[in-house]
């Protein structure tokens, strides 16, 4: 494994920055594929060949037992213990990252430990996900491409009314009401500054609220991504789960599984996907119990005729 | 009339008073956020115990321009700066919202009686 291109100590201010403002927990791979103690070598062979990967932790119910690399198999392989259980040839010690960590420690590891990925834990010592030197360069590139994006923005020429498409990605968490709307709140903007008509903006501000509230609420945490172009803002809100059971019955007004906590906040009124369904000009919502909902709504940023058509009055 | 004419009510307290020169129109009374978003119009003042600083996010995108907290409820630090970040005014009566709701129709619409 080679050490990442990235020197803490002579690198540009701006990666610097973004080295400390991140933290592991927003580069890493959530979705972590995982063995148990009993499964055998064998399968991890096949694993890693499926879903081209080096290295496997072993867990069980999100407790990290050990993990098993490509060079592991490679020895099962030459000394003829392939079927044996994972648990007699796994490493025990590993070296592990926390989730709340800046990705500058994350970074350290790469240099001082030989490994190609590290196990992130929770501070229950649950394993929330994995991180690999390629999660840290996508992020660094994406982030990076949005410093870019700001600095060419404060350029002081004329830039153009529409300066093509522009799309970000929103992490949201379950129950962290604090940050919810700050899509909501970054769309607006942009959108004044492209002098889209505000019953338009309202619309858009509205619908990706609602998303965020709704994996605020309901979702166990996602992502919420917009593309605005010159015509429409797309928007695109995908969790981790937990699906909802019956979508038609979602999407009835006033049908809410909010608990009394959420409802004292003023959430909860089975209101969310109606809104977003009324201001949208497309709407659409899918969801699997057990891995997750996805909702994708499409709001028009030009009246149509010329003339004004706000439809949240 | 103007977000500035709120300050002097009786009975009003003034939390935060920011972007007074706003223009408000309209008064909406609501516990329920979405039914905010749906509803409220533009230029509003919301009428509300739901203290807390996503009812400051809620307010800014529909472009209600002061909340007026019922009950006497707490206002968090929060959702103060909040306000002032977004130049909403933040007021607070001991009130409740039928009441609140009855002055400011009074205010809005110059009926004294």
């Amino acid at each position: 494994m080679k050490a990442l291109p990235v020197n803490p100590d002579q690198s540009p201010l701006v990666v610097l920055d973004l080295l400390f403002k991140l933290k592991i927990k927003d580069v890493m791979t959530a979705e972590v594929i995982t063995v148990q103690r009993t499964d055998s070598l064998r399968k991890v062979q096949h694993l890693m060949r499926d879903s081209r990967i080096s290295g496997v932790p072993v867990s069980e119910n999100r407790r990290l037992f050990g993990i098993i690399s490509i060079d592991d198999i490679i020895r099962a392989l030459d000394a003829g213990h392939i079927n044996d259980p994972v648990d007699r040839h796994m490493s025990v010690n590993v070296v592990v990252l926390e989730e709340d960590m800046p990705l500058s420690f994350g970074i350290s590891y790469f240099d001082k430990f030989k490994f190609g990925r590290f196990p992130v834990l929770n501070h229950n010592n649950q394993l929330v996900g994995i991180l690999s030197s390629r999660d840290v360069s996508t992020t660094l590139l994406l982030e990076l491409l949005k410093e870019y994006r700001k600095i060419e923005e404060q350029l002081p020429h004329h830039a153009p009314q529409s300066a093509g498409p522009i799309s970000q990605r929103f992490r949201i968490n379950r129950y962290d009401f604090e940050n919810a709307g700050k899509a909501a709140q970054a769309i607006k903007k942009i959108l004044i500054k492209r002098n889209v008509p505000s019953a338009r903006i309202r619309c858009a501000a509205v619908a990706a609220y609602e998303m965020e509230i709704n994996q605020v609420v309901h979702s166990i945490g996602g992502n919420l991504s917009y593309v605005i172009d010159d015509d429409k803002i797309e928007l695109f809100a995908i969790d981790d789960g937990p699906g909802i059971a019956n979508v038609d019955q979602a999407l009835e007004e006033g049908y809410t599984t909010a608990n009394e906590w959420i409802k004292s906040l003023g959430f909860g009124a089975g209101m969310g996907l109606t809104n977003i369904r009324r201001v949208a000009d497309e709407f659409s919502i899918r969801s699997t119990l057990g891995s997750g909902t996805r909702v994708h709504a499409v709001v028009r940023l030009k009246d149509s005729n010329g003339s004004a058509t706000d439809k949240t009055r | 009339m103007k977000v500035s004419d709120l300050t002097n009510v009786d009975g009003w307290q003034c939390i935060s008073a920011d972007a007074a020169d706003n223009p408000i129109s309209a008064g909406y009374t609501s516990d329920l956020l979405s039914d905010v978003m749906a509803n409220a119009p533009d230029d509003s003042v919301l009428i509300t115990i739901q203290a807390h600083l996503n009812t400051v996010a809620v307010a800014a995108l529909v472009e209600v321009r002061a909340i007026i907290i019922c009950h006497s409820r707490r206002i968090p630090d929060d959702m103060i700066a909040a306000a002032q970040r977004e130049g909403i005014m933040l007021l607070r009566t001991e009130a409740n919202q039928f009441d609140t709701t009855v002055k400011l129709h009074r205010l809005l619409t110059g009926d004294c009686n």
